[in-house]
C-alpha cells in the first residue's frame, strides 16, 4: 500500500501538564481521535476534522485543535486539500462526499452590499416606540381586490356596503420573515428537528420536513411545518401531507444542484426507516429528476395533485437551486398554479453532497433572487406566487437585503444547526455527529437536549427579528412589505458595473 | 420640509390663481427655490371635454423638433384642437423648459378606452422622446410648475389669469433628486394632481409595484409614484377609495385584529393584495382627481374630488379647514388663514386617515 502522502489537516495536542486522564476525550469525540494508553492520551490526528467537541467538553481545558501548519511544500495550486482530495480518490476510486456549504472563496454578494439609513428629512422611525410590522404572509396574491355592493337594512335605512368579493388563496402567515429549511429527520437526529419545531412554533414561524417524512413526534406542530415531496417520495402519504400547513415539491437543491439525494444506509435506524417508509440500514436514494415531472405541464399536474389531496386548503411550494436560468423556470413556476418559489442558493448546506457538486455548480442566492424578481415582475406574474429565497443565510442583514432585493422570506438551515451547537465541520454525512445534529446514533443524539437546543434556535430568531426591525426603522419603514423589492435602500460597494446592473441596484454615492 | 396648501369650492365656484398664489407664498421657507407648482381644476372651460396636454421641452435649439416629436404621436390617436406656448412672463425665471400646451381630443374609436390610451401616449413620450416630457394630462386643468420660488412661478406662469374651483400648490425642497422642472410638483397623469411633502421610504418598492402594470417612472421622484399608484389602484382596480388609501398608509395589523369579522377580511385582503403600494416614510399627501371614484357605500362620485392624506405614525403635517362652500388641507394653517382669516373648523386629521371634498354637482 502507498502510505498517505498527505499530512493530517489538523493537529491535536493534548497537554500533559493539565490533562487529569479523565477519558472523557475518548468518548465525546465520535470520531476515534483519542485512545488512552497507560497513563497518556494518544491523538490521531488524521482522524479529526475539527467538530471541537473534544475541546469544548475537556474539564481541564487541556486540548487544542489547531491547523496543521507543517506540511510540506507549499504551493498555491497543489494546495494540501487538493492533494487530499486526490490521494483520497485514488485509494478509493469513488466520488468524494462532503457536508454542509460551499467551501470555495466566492464573492459573497451580501457582503458587498451596504444599506442605507434615514437623517433628518426622513426621519429614522424608533422602534421600541413605534409598531414594527414583519408579519408575511407567504403564498398567492390576487392581482387585484374586487367588490361588490349589497343594500343592507341597518336601523331601518337600506344602504349599500362594499363587501369583498375576491377570494384569497390559501397563505401562511409568518410573524417573521425567517423560516427554517428543509432539513430531513434522518440527515438530522429526532431531537434537533424536535428542537426547531419548539422554536418555530414559539416564534410564529415554519419548518421544512425535508424529503424525509414527519416522524409522529412532531405531528404536534403540524400548524408549523411545511412538508417536502421531493422524487424519492419518502414518507409521503395522505396523512403525512395532511400533517403539514404547507407542501414543498422540491426539484433541486443549492448544495447540489442538478442531482437526487442520498442517505446513507447507516443513518437509517429503525425510526427513520418507519418515518422515510423504507428497509432499514438501506441507502436512500432519491433520483435525480422527478420520473413523473419532465415539463412545468408535469409540475402543475402534481401540484394540482397535491392541492386535491389535501382538500386545496394548503399553498405548494417549489423549491428550485439557482442556476443561470432560475429566472425563466421559476416564471414558468408562477404559471403553474404553485404559491411560492424557494430559490436556493449554492451556499445552501447539506447533508451529504458529492464535493464536487458542493463547490462548484450553481450560483449565488442574491443574484438569483433579483434576477427571479425582475422577470416575474416584467411578466406581470410577481403577485401570482411569492419568494423565499434561501441558501446562505447568515444574519438578520442577510435577511433583510434579500428581501430588498425581491424576496417575501428566507429559510435558514446552517445558522439553526449552528445555534444547536453545529461547528460547521462538514462530516455530516459520516452520521458521527458528536454534537447529536446530523447522526442517529442514540447515544450521540441523546448529547442534544431539545429544550437547550430549541431556546438557542428561538433566541437567534427573535434576536434577528429584533435587528430586523430596527434595519426598517433605520431606514424609516415600519411595514416590512415596503422593504419587498426595495432596491433603492441598497447600495453596492466593490461591485461591478455588470454586477450592479444585475442585482439591480446603484453604487454608493449614488 | 415642502409646503402644501390646496382648496376646492364644493359648489364649484371659480376662484382666481392669485389666491392659492398668496396662500403658497406663505409656505415659501418650507421650500428652498428649487421648485414650485400650481394646479388649477376647471380653468379651460372652453375645452373642458378635452385633454389639455401641458409638455415641457427642452429649451434647446432643437425645441421645434422634438414638439413635432411629440405631435406625431398625438396625431396618431386624435386630433389636436389648438397648440401654443403656455403664455409666460418674461424675465422673471430662466427658462430651462419651453412650456406647450396641446387641446387634444381622441379619435372616435378610442374613446371607450381613451384613459388607458392617454396613460400609454404620457409613458411613452416621457420614455421615448429625449426633451420632452408631458406634466399634465387632464381635461378642463392644467399643471404649471418650474425650478423657482413660489411668486416667481406664479408671475411666469401668469397664474392670476386662470380661474378655479379647485387648486393644488407646492413649494419645493428636494432632497433626494436635483431641482429641475420636471421635478417640481404637482405630479400629474389624467386627472390625478398629487402634491407631496415628505420623502417615500418605500419608493424602491413603489417603483417596482407600478412599474409591473406597465407605469414608467421616469421622473425621477417618489411623487411620481403616487400619481401612478392612484391611477392605478382608483380609475384601473376601482377600489373604493376609502380603501385604495387603505392600501396605501394601511392600518395596523393590531387594529385589523381587532375589528369585525368582515373588516379583517377585507383589511387583511388590502395588505395582502396591495403591499407594493404601501407607503412608507413621512408623507403628507393632497391629491386632486377628476375621476370617478367609487366610494366604500358604492355610490361613483362622478366629479372633482380633493384627497388629503399622511403617513400612518404622521411624521409630516397636515391640517384642514373648512369655510362656506370652501375646503381647505395644508401642511400649515397659517397658509390657509393667510387667504381666508376666519374659519368654520380647523382640524387635524389623524395619522393615516383622509380627508375628502367632493364637488356638489358635476361641472
Ligand atoms: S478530556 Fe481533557 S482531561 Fe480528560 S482525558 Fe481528555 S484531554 Fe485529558
Ligand atoms: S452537523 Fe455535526 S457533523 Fe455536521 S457540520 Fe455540524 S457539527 Fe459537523
Amino acid at each position: 500500500m502507498i502510505p498517505s502522502t498527505v499530512p493530517p489537516k489538523y493537529k491535536v495536542f493534548v497537554d500533559p501538564e493539565r490533562c487529569m486522564l479523565c477519558e472523557r476525550c475518548t468518548t465525546e469525540c465520535s470520531w476515534g481521535v483519542y485512545r488512552r494508553q497507560g497513563n497518556k492520551i494518544l491523538t490521531y490526528p488524521n482522524r479529526c476534522g475539527a467538530c471541537l467537541r473534544c475541546v469544548s467538553n475537556c474539564p481541564r481545558d487541556a486540548i487544542t485543535v489547531t491547523l496543521n501548519q507543517s506540511c510540506g511544500r507549499e504551493h498555491p495550486v497543489w494546495t494540501p486539500e487538493v492533494k487530499q482530495d486526490v490521494v483520497t480518490q485514488a485509494k478509493s476510486g469513488c466520488i468524494l462526499l462532503s457536508g454542509m456549504g460551499n467551501a470555495k472563496e466566492y464573492p459573497i454578494y451580501f457582503d458587498k452590499i451596504v444599506l442605507d439609513a434615514c437623517q433628518v428629512t426622513n426621519p429614522s422611525i424608533d422602534p421600541l416606540r413605534e409598531p414594527m410590522e414583519l408579519r408575511t404572509y407567504v403564498g398567492k396574491k390576487p392581482e387585484k381586490l374586487e367588490f361588490e355592493y349589497v343594500e343592507e337594512e341597518i336601523d331601518g335605512k337600506k344602504v349599500k356596503k362594499a363587501k369583498l368579493e375576491t377570494k384569497i388563496a390559501p397563505n401562511i402567515k409568518l410573524n417573521t420573515p425567517i423560516m427554517i429549511g428543509h432539513m430531513s429527520y434522518g440527515a438530522l437526529s429526532l431531537n434537533a428537528h424536535k428542537a426547531m419545531a419548539k422554536a418555530v412554533k414559539e416564534c410564529g414561524t415554519f419548518m421544512g420536513t425535508g424529503e424525509g417524512g414527519l416522524h409522529r413526534d412532531l405531528y404536534g406542530y403540524s400548524d408549523s411545518i411545511i412538508t417536502q415531496v421531493a422524487s424519492g417520495r419518502f414518507g409521503v402519504n395522505s396523512e403525512y401531507l395532511n400533517k403539514g400547513a404547507a407542501i414543498e415539491i422540491k426539484i433541486g437543491q443549492g448544495a447540489k444542484p442538478g442531482i437526487g439525494g442520498h442517505l446513507p444506509g447507516e443513518k437509517v435506524s429503525a425510526e427513520v426507516s418507519m418515518t422515510r417508509m423504507i428497509p432499514q440500514g438501506s441507502d436512500a436514494i432519491s433520483p435525480a429528476p422527478h420520473h413523473d415531472i419532465y415539463s412545468i405541464e408535469d409540475l402543475a399536474q402534481l401540484i394540482r395533485s397535491l392541492k386535491e389531496a389535501t382538500r386545496w386548503k394548503m399553498p405548494v411550494f417549489v423549491k428550485i437551486s439557482a442556476v443561470h436560468n432560475v429566472a425563466a423556470i421559476a416564471n414558468g413556476i408562477a404559471t403553474s398554479d404553485a404559491d411560492a418559489v424557494v430559490i436556493d442558493g449554492f451556499k445552501g448546506g447539506t447533508g451529504a453532497a458529492p464535493k464536487v457538486f458542493r463547490d462548484n455548480v450553481g450560483i449565488p442566492i442574491e443574484v438569483a433572487i433579483a434576477a427571479v424578481d425582475d422577470r416575474l415582475r416584467e411578466q406581470g406574474n410577481r403577485h401570482k406566487i411569492s419568494i423565499i429565497a434561501s441558501g446562505g443565510i447568515r444574519n438578520s442583514a442577510d435577511v433583510f437585503k434579500s428581501i430588498a432585493l425581491g424576496a417575501d422570506a428566507v429559510y435558514i438551515g446552517t445558522a439553526a444547526m449552528v445555534a444547536m451547537g453545529c461547528t460547521v465541520c462538514g462530516r455530516c454525512y459520516t452520521g458521527q455527529c458528536a454534537w447529536g445534529i446530523a447522526t442517529q446514533k442514540p447515544e450521540l443524539v441523546k448529547r442534544l437536549e431539545v429544550d437547550d437546543a430549541a431556546r438557542r434556535v428561538a433566541n437567534l430568531i427573535h434576536a434577528w427579528t429584533h435587528e430586523i426591525q430596527e434595519l426598517l426603522g433605520a431606514a424609516g419603514i415600519n411595514s416590512i412589505e415596503s422593504l419587498r423589492g426595495n432596491r433603492d435602500r441598497l447600495r453596492g460597494v466593490g461591485l461591478s458595473e455588470i454586477e450592479l446592473n444585475t442585482l439591480g441596484i446603484k453604487q454608493a454615492g449614488m | 420640509m415642502c409646503g402644501i396648501i390646496g382648496f376646492m369650492s364644493r359648489t364649484g365656484r371659480l376662484i382666481s390663481g392669485d389666491r392659492i398664489a398668496t396662500a403658497l407664498n406663505c409656505l415659501k421657507e418650507r421650500g428652498n427655490g428649487e421648485g414650485s407648482g400650481y394646479v388649477g381644476y376647471g380653468i379651460y372651460p372652453d375645452y373642458k371635454d378635452d385633454y389639455a396636454i401641458h409638455v415641457f421641452l427642452d429649451a434647446t435649439k432643437d425645441y421645434d423638433r422634438i414638439r413635432h416629436e411629440v405631435e406625431e404621436v398625438l396625431v396618431k390617436y386624435g386630433y389636436i384642437l389648438k397648440d401654443e406656448e403656455i403664455p409666460t412672463e418674461e424675465g422673471i425665471i430662466k427658462q430651462e423648459q419651453v412650456s406647450w400646451r396641446f387641446f387634444y381630443r381622441f379619435d372616435e374609436k378610442y374613446i371607450a378606452v381613451e384613459e388607458d390610451m392617454m396613460v400609454n401616449i404620457v409613458m411613452d413620450i416621457n420614455d421615448r422622446i429625449d426633451g420632452a416630457f408631458v406634466f399634465s394630462s387632464g381635461k378642463n386643468m392644467g399643471v404649471f410648475k418650474a425650478a423657482a420660488w413660489p411668486l416667481e412661478v406664479a408671475e411666469y406662469f401668469k397664474i392670476d389669469q386662470y380661474k378655479g374651483f379647485q387648486w393644488l400648490s407646492h413649494a419645493r425642497y428636494p432632497t433626494n433628486t436635483k431641482g429641475w422642472w420636471g421635478g417640481a410638483h404637482p405630479f400629474n397623469l389624467l386627472g390625478w394632481s398629487v402634491v407631496h411633502n415628505g420623502e417615500i421610504t418605500s419608493y424602491g418598492a413603489n417603483k417596482r409595484y407600478v412599474e409591473s402594470f406597465g407605469y414608467k417612472c421616469k421622473l425621477l421622484t417618489d411623487t411620481e409614484v403616487v400619481a401612478y399608484l392612484f391611477d392605478l389602484l382608483i380609475r384601473k382596480h376601482k377600489l373604493p377609495v376609502e380603501y385604495a388609501m387603505s392600501a396605501l398608509a394601511p392600518r395596523f395589523w393590531d387594529e385589523i385584529e381587532s375589528m369585525s369579522e368582515e373588516d379583517k377580511k377585507i383589511h387583511e385582503a388590502i395588505r395582502m393584495t396591495y403591499g407594493g403600494a404601501t407607503m412608507n416614510g413621512p408623507f403628507g399627501i393632497v391629491v386632486g382627481t377628476q375621476e370617478g371614484m367609487v366610494f366604500m357605500n358604492g355610490e361613483v362620485e362622478e366629479g372633482n374630488t380633493m384627497v388629503g392624506l399622511t403617513d400612518r405614525i404622521k411624521l409630516r403635517p397636515l391640517v384642514a379647514a373648512e369655510k362656506d362652500d370652501l375646503l381647505f388641507v395644508s401642511s400649515e394653517e397659517s397658509a390657509i388663514r393667510k387667504i381666508c382669516p376666519e374659519l368654520d373648523r380647523v382640524w387635524m386629521p389623524d395619522a393615516g386617515r383622509m380627508v375628502i371634498a367632493k364637488l356638489e354637482k358635476k361641472i
